[in-house]
């Protein structure tokens, strides 16, 4: 368990105007979702909270610790990234792509053992790559690179999930896996943040919801009272039809 | 298995020349008895020469693999970011004057160091560091080295010229001493092994390395230090050897895989093995002149690596 805590953020983007400040705290057992337009500084929110770029005023805590006083070990022992972009320059088969996740927990010397192993496969086995563990990444799909993205952070049994786009290029069924999947982690313990596209899925799997427009001005709260009409529509600078199903609100854009 | 091939490649390396000797009068030798001519060229002619070739190939094969990952570009060798430009400008200004081995040996060391950090410092610039930034300056720079040298052979008097051109190819036959490149090696060696798996998250790129718990930034300064120090000893010890970096890390990760963990030690044996045997060639195939041990190891490391290549998936 841990509290990841924004104070008084405002990110840095070069180049445009200080935006609102950021002051919240993403406690366990909470999923929280991000919207915005594109360059609205959704991608950079989440870098900053994970600490990979410095903020332009305010800070990020880690159960009470400001970031740029932790060692990067120690933040990666807690906290995960699932990245919208990845490089593999070098070839690497999934099961040692997925390996590396228990990276923060080795020291120098040491060989993962028996346990990381098993962590990596039960990963694999909740993400369907099981079939695909020798295969080489490069050599697979953008979606499959989605799930071994994803299996890599829970082979790092975060306390804190920070996660940017993780439905990208994910079919139909591995969308509503991989959002059952952060779930669970909640259910567990776990928060979970991430920046998503889909208000349809934001709707349904997200309990809080932060939406970040593109002048910087921002407001968040629990999902059902941020889901209204008019200010998505703002956001998105779209008109939008709302239906109902199963009491979740759908969203249609026109 | 590198490391018995290794320790063929010496054995082959002192027995092998203008005089041929066995197994058992090697043994003699080293024992202390036998002819005291095969004592005094074991100890003070070839078992040196095949050391300095052994520990120059490692020491190449090593900064390559390092500067690979570093630089997250598989074209990268020791060589790219201007290092051996730089030792060249220094050894030839030194030919030229006509001083001694010591000396220009000395001055190809001064002129490493100094490209190595003119890369660094202009690498920096005011914004933040990244491989494509330094690949790009150490480029430049090197092709401005080229330049120098270019117009100091076209200065200098043509009995001096073979020489140069020999130091320029890689060139074992002044390596009298191997011990400034074992007393690398072998520690930068022991210093990289441990950070064999942050090197692994490293060629995954810096921002996913960084959320896996890497202090990139520390990490990658170490290796670049690391790598250029290891380049400007094996250029100091034998001039630039080409092609040894740039492809036993390829063929071993073409055969081993990728993890770092291995393929660094194996560098180390597989390129001073791949070196150890082309100087044995270099001077043993036109005996008794002497071939650039360069031309020898792309002769034999061409035709191993397309093979692998072609053969891989």
């Amino acid at each position: 368990m841990a509290i990841l805590e924004a104070s008084n953020l405002v990110v840095d983007i070069p180049g445009r105007a200080a935006g609102q400040p950021f002051s919240a705290r993403i406690l366990p057992g909470q999923r929280w979702g991000v919207l915005g337009p594109n360059g609205a500084g959704k991608s950079t929110l989440l870098h900053t909270l994970a600490g990979l770029r410095p903020p332009r005023s305010g800070q990020v805590l880690l159960d009470g610790d400001c970031l740029t006083q932790l060692r990067r070990r120690q933040l990666a022992q807690k906290l995960a990234v699932v990245f919208q972009e990845r490089q593999d320059s070098f070839p690497a088969t999934v099961q040692e792509t997925v390996l590396i996740g228990r990276h923060p927990f080795l020291s120098p010397w040491q060989r993962e053992s028996g346990s990381d192993l098993r962590l990596a496969n039960q990963a694999m086995d909740a993400l369907s790559l099981r079939l695909l563990s020798d295969r080489l990444v490069s050599t697979l799909s953008g979606g499959e690179r989605q799930r071994v993205a994803i299996a890599t952070a829970l082979t790092q049994q975060p306390a804190i999930w920070l996660a940017d786009e993780p439905t990208n290029h994910l079919d139909l069924h591995h969308q509503v896996a991989v959002m059952e999947l952060l779930h669970r982690q909640a259910e567990q313990g776990a928060a979970v943040f991430m920046c998503l596209h889909d208000l349809n899925l934001a709707a349904r799997w997200c309990d809080h919801l932060l939406l970040l427009y593109p002048d910087g001005e921002l407001c968040f709260g629990p999902a059902e009272t941020m889901l209204v009409p008019e200010a998505l529509e703002r956001l998105y600078d779209q008109k939008l039809s709302v239906g109902q199903i199963n009491g979740v609100p759908v969203f249609v854009p026109g | 298995m590198l490391a018995a091939l290794g320790a063929m490649a010496l054995l082959v390396a002192v027995t092998v020349g203008s005089v041929s000797m066995t197994l058992s009068e090697l043994w003699l030798a080293i024992g202390g008895g036998g002819d005291p001519l095969f004592r005094e060229l074991v100890f003070s002619l070839r078992l040196p020469r095949a050391l300095a070739a052994f520990a120059t190939g490692g020491l190449l094969a090593l900064a390559g693999a390092l500067m690979q990952v570093l630089l997250r570009n598989p074209l990268a060798d020791p060589y790219v970011l201007g290092i051996s430009g730089g030792a060249a400008v220094g050894a030839l200004a030194s030919m030229l004057l006509g001083l001694g081995t010591a000396m220009v040996s000395g001055s190809a060391f001064a002129g490493a160091l100094l490209s190595t950090l003119l890369v660094f410092g202009l690498a920096q610039g005011r914004g933040s560091w990244t491989p494509t930034r330094l690949l790009l300056t150490g480029v430049v720079i090197a092709a401005g080295w080229g330049a120098v040298i270019t117009f100091m052979l076209s200065l200098s008097p043509a009995d001096r010229l073979p020489g140069m051109l020999y130091w320029l190819m890689g060139d074992l036959s002044y390596a009298r001493s191997p011990w400034l490149a074992w007393l690398v090696l072998i520690p930068v060696l022991i210093v990289t092994l441990p950070l064999g798996r942050s090197l692994n998250v490293l060629a995954r790129g810096p921002l996913q390395a960084a959320a896996l718990g890497v202090a990139v930034k520390p990490l990658a300064w170490l290796v670049y230090g690391l790598a250029s120090l290891l380049t400007a000893v094996a250029v100091t010890t034998a001039g630039s050897v080409g092609f040894v970096g740039l492809i036993v890390p390829h063929m071993l990760r073409l055969v081993l895989g990728n993890d770092q963990r291995i393929i660094l030690p194996a560098s180390v044996m597989a390129g001073g093995a791949l070196l150890t045997i082309a100087d044995t060639l270099a001077r043993t195939l036109m005996a008794p002149e002497q071939l650039p041990v360069g031309v020898i190891t792309a002769l034999l490391g061409v035709p191993t690596f397309l093979f692998l290549l072609y053969r891989s998936r």
